[in-house]
């Protein structure tokens, strides 16, 4: 077990080297990640613009179970994502156990509802002010989906950083389908917590500063992002 | 109905005369329009006018088919009111409704749902005739309240309508802004629109009106000439209204 100090100064070793591991361990946690992300925002984006606008029998349901959704256990979903990919499962012939392709399927599910969810609100709140313009001008269905998602895209654009916020910190989920293999599947979590186990803290602790700046800088991005919406009042 | 309607495809859709057969609309207890019958003809611009609570945006609304009646129905030309028909019509807020856009972005919207010929062109005329060529880029919500009007008019303008509803557009607008829709008013009801405005300003009713439909408790009292109506209104009502005493 190394003292703090030992620790701290080996994590900014590794920093400023930006030691080979480091880089490899950061780098497939963010192609992890922002492809999850991605996909589900492809999935979550119209999902939730249906919720928020459609008028179809059992829509009420589906709002509820998305945002029931919301709140599953990150080792849940590891669980089923497993089941499924396991050689007994109905996935098994894709062999993507314990593969970067199984984490992504396991973030994915995960924040698919999380930003649906978000995104039925922020889209209906919208509606709420377009409703009598898109009734007067009869807009067809699907164009008045694609111009509320189109001019709540600075609001979609945090929904969608918080989902990545969510897959980024997410451990349990990726850990049981991921395996935590080196130079395979370790991600910054799961890393973090291997090594902390071990009493390894350098590197945890180089992670985790790493894990803090990304969250710094998406912050940062989305605040200036922001305030530049509001100036133009695209907000 | 296609994503896309060209103008020329509309262009064989009778939509005038415009009437209000028995029409009501009742919201739990209360009635709002309550068997109104009228008749809208396409050569004068109408005024719809009357005291707060009166049905007058209901009555819109209902002629233009954002609400549906409790009883009786639209007739265009003496068919029930269809898409087809509304695809002509075209409503004017009191308070614009502008998308999180650019201005010119605004009209592309409607422009490209009706898919006209020369859009970019049309847009420019569009913003020319509401004085807001010059601010083309700039974000709609920026503008001034006026200038959003203006923007609201040239994107309702933007579906051809034969058949413009405007819903009290210069409530609260400055004299200028006021002045500007009222010239596009009467240059698009001289080109062939039907224009159904509705104004609690009286002054405002003399200007435009050439026939006026006042109306109280949602019933029309009385449906004539402008002229008639500001000389020797037949309603105690009417009467009361013109001499801005309070009519309940």
């Amino acid at each position: 077990m190394q003292d703090f100090g030992d620790a701290f100064a080996l994590a900014g070793q590794l920093l400023v080297s930006f030691d080979p591991d480091l880089r490899e361990i950061v780098g497939l946690s963010l192609r992890v990640s922002v492809t999850s992300v991605l996909i589900a925002c492809l999935l979550g984006f119209p999902l939730g613009a249906l919720i928020a606008v459609g008028r179809f029998p059992g829509r009420g349901l589906l709002h509820v179970f998305v945002s029931a959704m919301m709140g599953l256990p990150p080792v849940v979903v590891g669980l089923m994502v497993y089941l499924m990919l396991s050689n007994a499962g109905p996935l098994g012939s894709l062999q993507w156990l314990y593969s970067p392709a199984a984490m992504m399927i396991a973030q994915t599910v995960l924040i698919t509802p999380i930003i649906a969810a978000l995104t039925a609100q922020v889209v209906a709140d919208l509606n709420r002010e377009y409703h009598a313009l898109f009734q007067s001008l009869c807009v067809p269905a699907h164009r008045r989906v694609a111009a509320l998602l189109w001019d709540a895209r600075f609001s979609l654009l945090t929904v969608a950083l918080a989902g990545f916020g969510r897959a980024v910190a997410e451990v349990g989920a990726v850990m049981i389908v991921g395996g935590n293999i080196a130079n395979l599947t370790r991600v910054m979590t799961t890393a973090i917590a291997l090594e902390t186990a071990k009493g390894e803290l350098g590197l945890a602790l180089a992670l985790g500063m790493v894990l803090m700046l990304i969250a710094f800088a998406i912050n940062a991005v989305l605040m200036v992002t922001r305030a530049r919406a509001v100036e133009r009042a695209y907000v | 109905m296609s994503e896309r309607i060209a103008l020329s495809a509309l262009e064989d859709t009778p939509s005038l005369p415009l009437q209000a057969c028995e029409l009501s609309y009742v919201v739990g207890e209360r009635t709002l329009i309550n068997a109104v019958d009228l008749t809208l003809l396409p050569e004068v611009i109408t005024v719809l006018m009357g005291p707060n609570g009166a049905g007058k945006s209901v009555l819109l609304q209902l002629l233009h088919g954002l609400r549906v009646p409790t009883r009786g129905q639209v007739l265009c030309a003496g068919q029930p009111l269809t898409t087809a028909h509304r695809l002509r019509q075209a409503m004017l807020f009191q308070q614009p409704v502008l998308l999180r856009r650019s201005v010119a972005a605004n009209l592309d919207f409607v422009l490209k749902l009706r898919a006209p010929e020369d859009r970019h062109a049309e847009r420019n005329r569009l913003l020319g005739d509401v004085g807001l060529l010059d601010k083309a880029r700039q974000p709609a919500r920026r503008l001034s309240g006026g200038e959003q009007q203006r923007l609201a008019l040239a994107r309702v303008l933007a579906v051809r309508p034969r058949v413009l509803f405007l819903d009290e557009p210069t409530a609260n607008l400055d004299p200028a802004s006021t002045a500007l829709i009222e010239n596009v008013v009467r240059r698009v009801h001289q080109a062939g629109t039907k224009v159904v405005f509705v104004s609690h300003d009286a002054a405002q009713g003399q200007r435009l009106a050439d026939e006026v439909i006042f109306m109280n408790h949602g019933e029309v009292l009385e449906q004539t000439a402008a002229v008639h109506f500001f000389d020797a209104p037949t309603t105690r009502s009417a009467r009361d209204y013109l001499a801005g005493k309070l009519v309940f």
